[in-house]
């Protein structure tokens, strides 16, 4: 005999559950035959779902004592909440309802009343033997720290550090370059309305340096983090830059006395030269030079300190015995806008990359054309001097190609076409654009493509072969060929160009799966970041209070990224400004006393929610960390995890009742014990 | 002529895609035989392969196995357990001589409404061809090893002995 009083519900939903389903039938069979196992009350109802039927249960609850309802109707994912909702105002705890689907998983799929009315007797049977093993539960309230932390100081992390800035919360922003500005920084132009890069960004980037409410966190790296939403402990290693910035003006005499010059492989593409103490561009944010230790004169063979010398504070800003700093800070959220790595383009070695001086890759490219660039913004031969008479742009480097990467790279369309109309604008050479497909799918980009067209850019339709500098034929001599099959001609074509230019693909950071394992969350088989949703979701992850924005999460542009940036921004305003957030109390929990310490357990959980305390040598969960997913309690070799709501014995209390163990006249007289634990 | 054998099967259905591919074989319309009876978990990887054994031992005739397709698991990778342990308990099935047809691993996301009923209904002909299991009451619940081990035709006993 139960000790529970139970009430079941049953739906007519009209006729969408009563055609094909004997409800009346189904209620009167759950009045007697279930009564032994606890159910005191057993309705039909025209519609459970309506006012009048949500009070015919209160009613129940506060006359009849009930203290476990099941509600055979509609799926739990339609009104499970309301239903719920029923049970709270007449003060039984909400998780103890069951709603069990008599409509999508019954009615509407079968044909055969007396079958359908069987199988709804026999689903009504599992929902209260499982609601008899529910426990009250109360959502897990966990409060939101209201500092945020935004890696990666590209436009997109930009973005979102000005939008919750600008909202009054404080925000960490963490660069692992010494300036913040990302590759938006080394643009010359942006499509498709040709600004200039570093006009429109170099603004925001000093609205960020200088914002009451950023900590700007320059040549630093993430190194841990522990916690879970709402309160994340953020350890961050502040590299050495050898620099005081209390006391540096950011003058630049250092720079100008170094006597070290340095390839500038990073802002420069490799085409410029930089000095050994140096700040990437001009307008960095922050102004404070970084010591490159590897170069620097000092640090290699001991004396120098040229710099030092001429640094014109006091105290010298220069300090040579500058160390590492761990810095540590809470926050409630954090936004990952770590961007993308350039494909390396001598992975394709027919195109001659670094083999063949004048191929260049789209990096470097933009590098030429900006005026603050090594050539003064001149689109030069790797000479210096030549201006190119003809210019070939190989699209889909490294893109939609199965040897590298499957995915279009985005960006690269409109960028080629940017170029074209640049050499076009500043050499009239001629221009040969080699494409697959051509895919300018956004606003004004299409008008932009035309555009490039009446520039009188020329388009060959086909994905070149080769670019090589062995002439065959006349007017190939001194030139680089580049081997293509006109797909549109049906021939194939050998054009002599003095420059190539690839538009090279983007691609997940080298180190995107060590960023996702450190911070809890999944990169995609190609390594980009995955969204929790990807058309509903699309800047939150799996992880909670982890949030993605920009091309981390996948090739994207610049507005793309910028409207990333402001919408894990607000989803993280959002979050603020709940001040504490609920969580399901679907969690899986550990019985200490039950747990052997065997550790299977430790290494199933993607969440990181499951640590082993080696002091008691046993497993704990977060429950903050939790999904509730269940995989570690059905692993646990010793019973010692249970999963709320999700428990052992409440799946198999229902596989008992579906199997109609739990009445006199189903296919067991007795029911075995053994199948439902006590 | 005896009445046709209607199998029992369970439906173990993960909450984020198979059980709302269920939902939508329902919102569909679309029909499938009623022999299956469904139970809701959060995750396959919530599967304990025990569910699987105490459901064949209370009667149920067949078990499906159904959850996100690889790759698409709501908590990640959880699916590619429940892949791993299924094949396990393929493997204690047949030790145990049971038809491996009885248990059935489906993956079947939430847009999967349609396939998931082909794939119900395939299963419950083929277990209908296999006929009744009636592993309950062979196997005895104090503790004594389940008397099908040692029944002489399993498979399993044969295997060995010869």
């Amino acid at each position: 005999m139960s000790p529970e009083r139970i009430g079941v519900y049953v739906c007519h939903c009209g006729s969408n559950i009563a055609a094909t389903v004997d409800v009346e039938e189904v209620a009167l069979w759950a009045s007697e035959e279930l009564g032994d196992r606890g159910v005191v009350v057993a309705r039909d109802y025209q519609f459970m779902c309506s006012s009048l039927g949500q009070e015919l249960i209160e009613a129940d609850i506060k006359e009849q004592g009930l203290t476990r309802v099941v509600v055979a109707a509609c799926s739990p994912h339609l009104h499970e909440r309301t239903f719920r909702t029923a049970c709270k105002r007449a003060g039984l705890n909400p998780f103890l309802c069951e709603l069990v689907s008599i409509r999508e998983q019954v009615s509407w799929v079968h044909t055969d009343r007396a079958a359908a009315t069987e199988k709804a007797m026999a689903v009504v049977s599992g929902g209260v033997e499982r609601v008899t093993l529910h426990q009250p539960l109360e959502p897990l309230h966990v409060p939101i720290h209201p500092a945020t932390l935004i890696v990666g100081g590209g436009i997109a992390g930009i973005q979102a550090a000005l939008e919750i800035a600008d909202s009054g919360y404080p925000v960490y922003l963490v660069e692992r370059e010494p300036s913040i500005g990302g590759h938006m920084a080394q643009f010359d132009k942006t499509f498709p309305t040709l600004d200039c890069s570093a006009c429109i960004l170099t603004p925001k980037m000093v609205d960020v340096g200088g914002h009451p409410n950023v900590t700007l966190l320059t040549w630093s790296e993430v190194e841990r983090v522990d916690g879970y939403v709402g309160s994340f402990t953020v350890t961050v290693r502040k590299k050495a830059r050898y620099v005081d910035e209390s006391v540096c003006t950011g003058c630049g005499i250092c720079t100008e006395k170094c006597p070290v010059r340095v390839l500038d492989n990073t802002y420069e593409a490799g085409l410029g030269y930089r000095k050994a103490v140096y700040r990437p561009f001009a307008q960095a944010v922050p102004k404070y030079p970084v010591i490159d230790r590897e170069n620097c004169t000092y640090f290699q063979r001991g004396k120098c300190k040229a710099c030092q010398l001429f640094c014109p504070t006091h105290p010298k800003a220069i300090d040579f015995e500058q160390k590492d700093e761990i810095l540590q800070f809470q926050v409630g959220n954090i936004i990952l806008a770590t961007g993308y790595d350039l494909f390396d383009c001598r992975r394709i070695p027919q195109y001659g990359y670094a083999r063949l001086a004048n191929v260049f890759t789209s990096l470097e490219f933009e590098r030429l054309c900006n005026a603050a660039g090594p050539t003064g913004g001149k689109i030069v031969l790797r000479d210096g001097v030549t201006e190119p008479a003809t210019v070939g742009i190989i699209h889909c480097v490294g893109s939609r190609d199965h040897n590298y990467n499957p995915y279009c790279s985005n960006i690269c369309c409109m960028q080629s076409l940017k170029f074209g109309h640049l050499v076009k604008e500043r050499t009239g050479a001629e221009v040969f654009n080699f494409y697959i497909d051509i895919r300018t799918a956004f606003k004004d980009y299409d008008e932009f493509y035309q555009r490039v067209l009446e520039d009188g850019v020329h388009f060959v339709r086909g994905r070149v072969a080769e670019v090589t500098d062995a002439a065959r034929l006349p007017g190939e001599e001194g030139k680089l060929i580049i081997q293509v099959e006109d797909t549109l001609l049906g021939k194939q074509r050998r054009i002599p160009v003095d420059m190539v230019v690839l538009s090279a693909a983007l691609q997940p950071r080298q180190d995107s799966t060590e960023v996702a394992y450190t911070f809890g969350i999944a990169c995609s088989a190609n390594g980009w970041f995955i969204e929790k949703h990807p058309k509903l979701d699309p800047v939150a992850t799996m992880t909670e209070g982890i949030f993605i924005a920009g091309a981390c999460q996948g090739p994207k542009d610049i507005p793309a990224s910028v409207a990333q940036g402001a919408a894990a921004a607000a989803r993280v305003l959002g979050r603020i400004h709940q001040k504490e957030l609920a969580l399901e109390p679907v969690r899986a929990s550990i019985i200490a006393e039950r747990c052997s310490g065997c550790r299977i357990c430790n290494n199933l959980c993607p969440f990181n929610a499951i640590s082993y305390d080696t002091a008691r040598m046993i497993t704990e969960i977060n429950p903050a960390l939790c999904q509730g997913c269940g995989t570690c309690v059905a692993a646990c070799p010793s019973g010692a995890i249970t999963g709320t709501q999700f428990s052992n014995e409440q799946v198999l209390a229902q596989l008992y009742g579906l199997l109609l163990l739990n009445v006199s006249s189903g296919p067991v007289q007795q029911p075995q014990p053994a199948l439902v634990p006590a | 002529m005896s009445e046709p054998f209607e199998p029992v099967i369970i439906g173990f259905t993960c909450n984020w895609c198979s059980y709302r591919a269920a939902d939508l074989a329902g919102t569909s319309r679309v029909k499938y035989p009623p022999n299956i009876r469904l139970i809701r978990l959060m995750c396959s990887g919530r599967l304990d392969p025990t569910f699987v054994l105490k459901a064949l031992a209370g009667g149920a005739d067949g078990v499906l196995i159904t959850g996100c397709h690889p790759g698409e698991c709501h908590y990640l990778e959880q699916n590619y357990k429940t892949l791993r342990r299924f094949t396990l308990l393929r493997r204690t099935l047949a030790q145990f001589g049971i038809e491996p047809e009885r248990v059935r691993l489906v993956w079947a996301s939430a847009a999967e409404g349609a396939r998931l009923a082909v794939e119900i209904g395939k299963m419950v002909e083929e277990v209908r061809a296999l006929g009744p299991l009636n592993w309950q009451g062979v196997i005895a619940d104090d503790g004594d090893p389940p008397i099908a081990i040692y029944h002489p035709q399993s498979e399993w006993v044969q295997g060995v002995a010869a």
